[in-house]
């Protein structure tokens, strides 16, 4: 006997907002979240960047303004690799049970999920463009706007990343491993704080499989003209990522176990 | 009409078998109780029904969809509330109903009257916008019963729905689930381990053990398949069993604890000749039959041996931990 009166009829775009809206709702009640976000940053810039600058230049330009670049892609890549890897959290704290057991689809979801890891790199973003504009970092306001629009594209494939690791993972304790053995060589071989051109051998080509490597390079020529790969190149591999990664996270959706 | 029909639904996680060979139907407007010890296999029928878990074989409809074959299509026809609350912590009484109402797609001029009446039917009007972080363990579940019925499914699945509740808020559960049949008409399918809330609140019963059905019933007629009242007796020195067998009114008789177990039809016309047969005793008890009765009746076994023990202590504890 079927009854369609009374049957839930979801639609996929609300139900992306539905979960956007708890993401980012629940973002701004725990501000521990936002400041461990931009305080590691920031001190790497002041601290890190200040004090290594004093006996360092790299291509004509100081090291404080060639990490710039380097220290916003931190920002955002630690905290869309951990969001999205938090989804473990929401299944141990049994909240993803009940949002499975809806009539919303599995890609609604993953879309929701996505734009809320995009929107919380978005902001954080902000806050570190701010404090480097007032250490003195320079760039011009339309270039201001062009990071952002590459810091929401390189956010939504980096938070499709953590939610794939995140749909595989079976309780928080990872969290420990995902920091040491991805996001920490992701980082530091991805020419964020010194240029990977001179790194050879098996460094060399974990730096040029890196996705992060593009990501930085494209941010840091936004930010300040300078480019150390072929801009051309980067595109390439920057798009490339963003598209597989989010093709494979809504088939990770698809399989995840409730 | 069966809305929810069972058909020889398995389940095997490695050599456990969860769930055996179950048939059920279940019909419209009908409250259903699966009763059993934990791990009898109810969570485990519910998750599978609920299309959370997939059958190791068998087949089962809800509201006319093979869970199998249309899982969305039973996703959109159902509610559920879980053993372990799953509201947001982060979020307040009211938000997380409007992301359920969000995620169920509620037509918008329907959502805030739908979630006025959900709170107010639950008690919780007056904490809508607290943080359910500040709420208690009864009122986080009666949060998931609103939240259960926000999108006034046709079929609503309760799993435990009183579990680590203290007596009062259990009595006031059932209250609720009680309106919730009446003013909407809805299927019930209720799991518990408590013979008091399946004497209570479930129409129809299927008593459930090792993950199959020993019985499927109403309360009354289960009781009834016990044979009669239940007379215990305490003397010294006990009487001869055999003799007490011969009289027509008595069904059966059987020695625990040193005490005499009587089953007998009509206790109250026959308790008379029965105490003169035996002569002398210490102290005679006369009660109905009860749904654990009918447990050890159909098992062997005490339903509800962890009832007030160190397991629901336990329970308890990790409710309100939280």
């Amino acid at each position: 006997m079927k009854d369609d009166s009374r049957m839930a009829h979801p639609s996929a775009l609300k139900g992306a907002y539905a979960v956007w809206w708890r993401e980012t709702t629940v973002f701004f009640r725990e501000p521990p979240r936002i400041i461990s976000a931009v305080v590691s940053p920031i001190i790497w810039l002041v601290i890190f960047g200040a004090g290594l600058g004093e006996s360092v230049r790299i291509g004509g330009e100081s090291y404080q303004q060639f990490i710039f670049g380097g220290v916003l892609v931190q920002t955002f890549l630690f905290s869309s690799l951990f969001y999205g890897a938090y989804l473990v959290w929401d299944r141990k704290i049994d909240v993803l049970k009940a949002v499975l057991v809806s009539p919303l689809s599995r890609s609604s979801i993953f879309l929701g999920k996505v734009l809320g890891g995009v929107t919380i790199s978005l902001i954080e973003s902000v806050i570190v463009l701010l404090v480097g504009a007032m250490i003195g970092m320079q760039y011009s306001p339309a270039t201001f706007f062009i990071v952002l629009g590459l810091v929401a594209l390189a956010s939504a494939g980096l938070t499709a990343l953590g939610l794939i690791v995140g749909s595989y993972m079976e309780s928080p304790e990872g969290f420990q491993l995902l920091g040491s053995l991805v996001l920490f060589p992701m980082f530091f071989l991805s020419g964020a704080l010194f240029p990977i051109s001179n790194l050879t051998g098996p460094l060399g080509l974990v730096a040029a499989l890196n996705p992060v490597t593009y990501i930085v390079d494209l941010l840091r020529g936004a930010l300040s003209g300078v480019y150390y790969l072929d801009p051309a190149v980067d595109a390439v591999a920057f798009i490339g990522f963003i598209i597989l990664a989010n093709v494979a996270g809504v088939l990770a959706f698809e399989r995840m176990k409730s | 009409m069966a809305v929810i029909e069972i058909s020889k639904l398995t389940k095997h996680f490695g050599k456990i078998h969860a769930v055996d060979g179950l048939c059920l139907k279940i019909d419209e407007g009908e409250v259903f109780g699966l009763l059993g010890p934990n791990g009898a296999g109810k969570t485990t029928t519910i998750k599978m029904l609920a299309t959370l878990l997939a059958p190791t074989s068998g087949r089962a409809t809800v509201n006319g969809f093979d869970i199998a074959k249309s899982p969305s299509k039973v996703r959109q026809s159902i509610g559920i509330v879980f053993q372990e609350p799953s509201s947001d912590e982060l979020l307040s009484g009211y938000e997380n109903l409007k992301l359920h109402s969000m995620i169920y797609g509620l037509p918008g001029g329907l959502v805030e009257k739908r979630i006025d009446d959900a709170l107010a039917l639950v008690e919780l009007s007056d904490r809508r916008n607290d943080l359910v972080k500040t709420y208690s363990g009864g009122m986080r579940r009666r949060l998931e019963i609103a939240r259960g019925l926000l999108h006034q499914p046709k079929v609503l699945f309760l799993d435990e729905p009183t579990l680590g509740l203290d007596p009062r808020g259990r009595k006031t559960m059932w209250g609720y689930v009680k309106r919730l049949v009446a003013e909407l008409n809805m299927t019930i399918l209720l799991t518990t381990h408590y013979m008091e809330e399946a004497d209570e609140l479930a129409g129809r019963i299927c008593v459930i053990d090792n993950g199959k059905a020993v019985a499927v019933d109403s309360p009354g007629a289960l009781k009834a398949k016990v044979g009669g009242d239940l007379v215990t007796i305490t003397s010294s020195p006990l009487p001869d069993l055999k003799s007490l067998t011969k009289l027509k009114f008595v069904r059966g008789a059987e020695m625990t604890d040193g005490r005499l177990l009587i089953t007998v039809s009509d206790a109250a016309a026959n308790l008379q000749e029965l105490l003169a047969k035996i002569g002398k005793v210490e102290c005679v008890e006369v009660r109905s039959p009860t749904l654990n009765d009918v447990f050890i009746k159909f098992t062997g076994r005490e339903l509800e041996q962890a009832e007030g023990g160190w397991f629901d202590k336990i329970v308890q504890q990790s409710v309100n931990k939280q």
